[in-house]
């Protein structure tokens, strides 16, 4: 290990350029003879496009062009895909409507692409959008999602009672024996609340095109540029995909909303080559909240056997996923391969069986959030449990404990197969830190101040990686899940990595490097990341379900293997040795049992001039590449332990404490890893105490600004204790199980148990802001009198 | 935004000459309100008439029992003014809940008054401290100024150039914020003044601000917050919205005036 290696606390050399302004992201870009796009969106939820008269935009000053569907149509540019595909139970595939990236004949959304302009200048264009005349059919909007099946407002002609699919996973019967012979049946009702991303950084692109050498550009706030590059090709069509560069440079924050490929770029690449100038399209903060893809909207009843033993012994949930207007590019894999493989949580249950009904309504399309999937298996699994726990009286830390796994590996009901963990160390560690035995007296101290206090548990797991590449794609992904990485080696030694993950707010250029300096004992200075450019990175997969560590890192992993196994044979030659006598430690090249060696940087710069070997022996240069795909998904688990402090009188919820014991497997960094858990935690505070996108009946989205949509602030969260607990994940090369998400997965479930603990009653629903809990602190003040 | 003319006068009197010839004007004090509306296409005056130039709109002096501030004092300034301080603690304080420090120091006195937003802080204080709007052209009654949602007893073109207050013997100003905006879902200002008490609240009516005179009445008796426990607040004109409904606000009016009095009482 060196000073800056594996498991080092190294400050992130990335924020240098962050915190001095000196980021260069998507806005940043103005190319030469750029025009602006503005696109007129639709102010309906759901009407038909009876006609758009575009003729008064067009002789507006600055005007370039605008563009309809019929114009894409004209050009063969084919729709927004979904690349997972579903089946419903009776072998159906999953009814995908049309998805124009400009309307064709109907908009199903408030915020729906109507036409865009082009401008010379963004004030131009929007001025030529107010001057477009769109005559709407407007239509009766379908908008709650567990209403949407029973609606008679349909939204796409594929599906007439707006079913997406309808769709399982699991053992029915044996779930239904199980529940048959249950002692205890706890069920739960849960709505897991629709949330708008709100990434700082908000989307952008500069669609470019090259009339002499027909080649495109685009620059795009993507976490997957190769992967937008191959959907925008193979299936949308707007260029060829060795002609077209995908660069996403700086990126700040994506949360899952900047994986997916939307009509926005898709038209910034195509109208660059029609009016034969760069396009470039910033959303404002408007545009963000109605046109991102949301997350969660989930409606869920649920319910749990046990035995006569305080054993659980059957699981069955039945949700409604609300997929939106359409199917966004992952949508599909959210409410059921993200979802349901994950409701045996920590927990040995022998019998679960899920159904998961998606439907479509007149709302901005849903998508991976933060834990996609998880955060609502986890919801559903940790609020269950905890209800559980209480109806039979049990101390809901000990009722976990004697459920948990505890034998790996384990295969659950619902797929997965966990290779590793201790949860009940997690535990442990958790109830120390957070004094869990002194809560009472808290609570007590709390009491006397009119004040109530309650403690909550989240004693989740996620499935990170999302790979291996036969696994997924057995379950219906249209891509492979892997990852690739080239080390390139200078003839001065230092090192140039180019990764296919993309980091938009991970870290990736300080623990990527801290792998290199660990392996190759180099200091991280002398080791670059280079990701986000098409023409420069071989093809990759991107950033999401925290799999860079896991995955990424893995294929590095590979590629540095390779680099000092060339390296060996270098120095073979060099040293005058066999390569079998050759050893590679702590940076130095020697010859065993001698003391013979050449640093790293020496064996580089003679494997590109090459002096002391032929050609035939050996070829000059020190560059390798790698594929990685892993054996199985990663499994971080861990404890999380909220407790609140409630006013009854305002109904404000304060977070007092909040403890976490996160098992992520090896740590690259454990100043990162923490910045992930703290970041995280704090969207799923924000998800259980403030945040929730709301549409009114006719599918206005009322929380369509910050003044209506709360975002946490550092005031609504206390000082977290960050505990850790470490069994190296035995299916990737680290040990690596990934954290990017197990705070926004972990906190929901917890904050949530706390306020209904404190509360005494279980009548509560996300977000608890101050008006639910006084409300329901309403009810629960009567039965508190009387004691 | 739409394009505008700028205009930056350096005399009240240049503003209003200003405003009497231009058509669609607005006076532009912090801009808080207008300018955001502005960048969203939801107003486009032609001529916008900054006020910010202007020098006779400035200070804050003290006059026996009256504490007097120019409309265009931001915020802050008002927050961290030594004589506002010793004067009407309270209303320094009120300042400082005003937003956050960027708010704080673009956003204005004047501005705040006349726009009259039902969520603003300073109408409840200009209320419950008994002030006078002073304009180019005659003073008004706080009582008399809000006339419901952004709507004042400005005329066309008159400009606010002071806001005066009464020094009351105990004030205090709580605040219960809408999570999200941050501004008053609920704003209690309570002032104690020789000639009785004034209770008034802001964020909640779906009027603007408003008095509540049955507390009044039962504060200038005995000004301690026992004395307005079983006082209902009437949800008939109280604003309901995703954030809270007339009955939260009701019941929160309640609160913050019971919470108001004892910070009030506390002081002394």
């Amino acid at each position: 290990m060196t000073a800056t290696g594996i498991g080092a606390p190294v400050r992130r050399k990335e924020d240098q350029r962050f915190v001095t302004g000196q980021g260069r992201y998507v806005d940043d870009f103005n190319r030469p003879g750029q025009a602006h796009a503005y696109f007129l969106r639709s102010p309906h939820a759901h009407a038909a496009i009876r006609s758009i008269d575009t003729g008064p935009a067009m002789i507006m000053p600055g005007v370039i062009a605008v563009f309809t569907g019929d114009d894409l149509a004209a050009d063969k540019i084919g729709g927004l895909i979904c690349g997972w595909m579903i089946h419903s139970k009776d072998g159906s595939p999953m009814k995908a409507g049309p998805h124009p990236a400009l309307a064709q004949g109907k908009v199903r959304y408030v915020g729906d692409h109507v036409a865009v302009v082009i401008a010379e200048t963004l004030a131009q264009a929007k001025d030529a959008a107010e001057a477009i005349v769109v005559h709407y059919d407007v239509l009766p909007a379908v908008v709650d999602t567990a209403q949407a099946a029973k609606a008679s407002v349909q939204v796409h002609d594929v599906s007439p009672d707006n079913t997406v699919f309808n769709w399982h996973l699991g053992n029915k019967d044996e779930t239904e024996a199980a529940f048959a012979r249950a002692k205890h049946v706890t069920k739960i009702d849960l709505v897991n609340n629709r949330l708008v991303p709100n990434p700082i950084e908000p989307r952008a692109a500069v669609g470019e095109y090259d009339l002499g050498t027909d080649n495109y550009t685009l620059y795009t706030t993507s976490q997957n540029p190769h992967v937008a590059r191959l959907v925008l090709s193979a299936f949308i069509g707007v260029a060829p995909e060795h002609k077209l560069r995908v660069i996403a440079p700086d990126v700040g924050g994506g949360f899952g909303s900047k994986i997916f490929i939307y009509a926005e770029e898709t038209v910034c690449v195509w109208a660059a080559k029609k009016v034969k100038r760069p396009v470039k399209w910033t959303s404002d903060r408007s545009e963000a909240f109605l046109s991102d893809a949301h997350g969660r909207d989930h409606v869920t009843h649920a319910e749990m056997a046990t035995d006569e033993n305080g054993k659980i012994i059957g699981l069955r949930v039945h949700t409604t996923a609300n997929l939106g207007a359409y199917l966004s590019t992952f949508s599909s894999s959210v409410p059921t391969y993200l979802y349901a493989p994950l409701l045996s949580g920590q927990y040995d249950i022998p019998a679960i069986y899920c159904e998961v009904d998606a439907v479509y309504t007149n709302t901005a399309p849903v998508d991976a959030y933060r834990g996609a999937g998880r955060p609502e298996a986890t919801f559903v699994v940790e609020r269950l449990v905890e209800k559980t726990a209480r109806e039979l009286r049990q101390d809901p830390a000990e009722f976990r404990r004697r459920n948990y796994i505890t034998q790996f590996p384990h295969a659950t009901p619902v797929i997965m197969t966990y290779d590793t963990g201790d949860y009940a160390a997690s535990l442990d560690k958790a109830l120390e830190i957070a004094d869990y035995k002194n809560f009472q007296q808290r609570k007590q101290e709390s009491a006397r101040r009119g004040k109530l206090r309650g403690i909550g548990f989240s004693s989740y797991i996620e499935a990170c990686g999302i790979a291996p590449s036969q696994a997924v794609g057995s379950l219906g992904a249209g891509v492979g899940l892997w990852e690739s990485a080239e080390v390139r080696v200078n003839p001065t030694g230092s090192v140039e990595v180019l990764t296919g993950s993309h980091s938009h707010g991970q870290g990736h250029e300080t623990t990527f490097a801290q792998l290199v300096s660990d392996r190759l004992g180099i200091s991280i200075d002398q080791v670059s990341i280079v990701h986000g450019d098409t023409d420069k990175v071989q093809f990759g997969m991107g950033t999401y379900g925290s799999r860079s560590g896991a995955v990424g890192m893995s294929a590095i992993a590979k590629a540095i293997d390779k680099v000092i196994a060339k390296g060996k044979k270098v120095a073979a030659h060099v040293l005058e040795a066999s390569e079998g006598d050759i050893e590679f430690k702590d940076g130095r090249f020697g010859v065993a049992g001698t003391d013979r060696s050449m640093a790293f940087g020496e064996i580089a710069l003679q494997a590109y001039i090459a002096h002391k070997f032929s050609g035939q022996d050996l070829e000059p240069g020190l560059k390798e590449g790698a594929f990685y795909d892993p054996t199985n998904f990663t499994f971080p688990a861990g404890v999380h332990i909220c407790e609140v402090e409630i006013d009854p009188d305002t109904g404000v919820t304060k977070i007092e404490r909040w403890t976490a014991v996160d098992d992520f497997g090896v740590i690259i960094n454990p100043m990162i890893v923490e910045g992930q858990v703290h970041g995280g935690i704090a969207q799923g505070v924000g998800q259980a105490l403030l945040e929730g996108a709301v549409y009114d009946q006719s599918g206005q989205l009322i929380t369509a600004s910050f003044n209506d949509y709360c975002m946490p602030r550092a005031i609504d969260l206390p000082a977290f204790q960050v505990g850790m607990t470490v069994t190296p994940c035995p299916s990737n090369p680290l040990g690596i199980k990934g954290c990017g998400e197990a705070g926004a997965i972990a906190a929901p479930p917890a904050v949530i148990n706390a306020i209904t603990d404190a509360l005494g009653h279980e009548d509560i629903a996300m977000p608890a802001t101050p008006q639910a809990v006084w409300r329901a602190a309403q009810k629960a003040r009567m039965p508190m009198a009387a004691e | 935004m739409y394009a505008f003319e700028y205009h930056r006068p350096t005399s009240v009197k240049e503003a209003a000459g200003l405003a009497g010839q231009a058509e669609d004007t607005k006076f532009l004090a912090g801009g808080h309100t207008l300018l955001p509306t502005m960048k969203l296409r939801l107003a486009g005056p032609a001529n916008l008439i900054d006020l910010g130039q202007i020098a006779e709109l400035r200070g804050i002096e003290r006059s026996g029992d009256t504490i007097t501030i120019g409309a265009m004092m931001k915020h802050a300034e008002v927050a961290n003014s030594a004589e506002v301080k010793q004067a009407i603690p309270a209303l320094a304080e009120m300042a400082e809940l005003i937003g956050d420090p960027h708010v704080r120091n673009r956003g204005t006195i004047g501005g705040s008054v006349a726009n009259n937003d039902p969520s603003a802080d300073y109408p409840a204080a200009c209320l419950a401290l008994n002030a006078t709007i002073i304009t180019n052209q005659r003073k008004i009654a706080a009582d008399d100024f809000f006339q419901g949602i952004f709507t004042t007893a400005l005329q066309e073109g008159e400009i606010i150039t002071q806001v005066s207050f009464k020094v009351p013997s105990q004030a205090a100003y709580t605040k219960f914020r809408n999570p999200a905006s941050r501004y008053a879902l609920v704003g209690v200002f309570v002032a104690k003044h020789a000639d009785g008490v004034r209770v008034a609240v802001t964020g909640a009516g779906s009027n603007g601000v408003f008095r509540l005179p049955e507390m009044e009445k039962a504060l200038s008796g005995n000004f301690a917050a026992e004395a307005i426990d079983g006082i209902a607040v009437a949800t008939d004109e109280m604003n309901s919205d995703i954030h809270a409904d007339a009955a939260y606000r009701a019941h929160l009016v309640g609160v913050m005036a019971r919470r108001a009095v004892q910070a009030a009482a506390a002081r002394g």
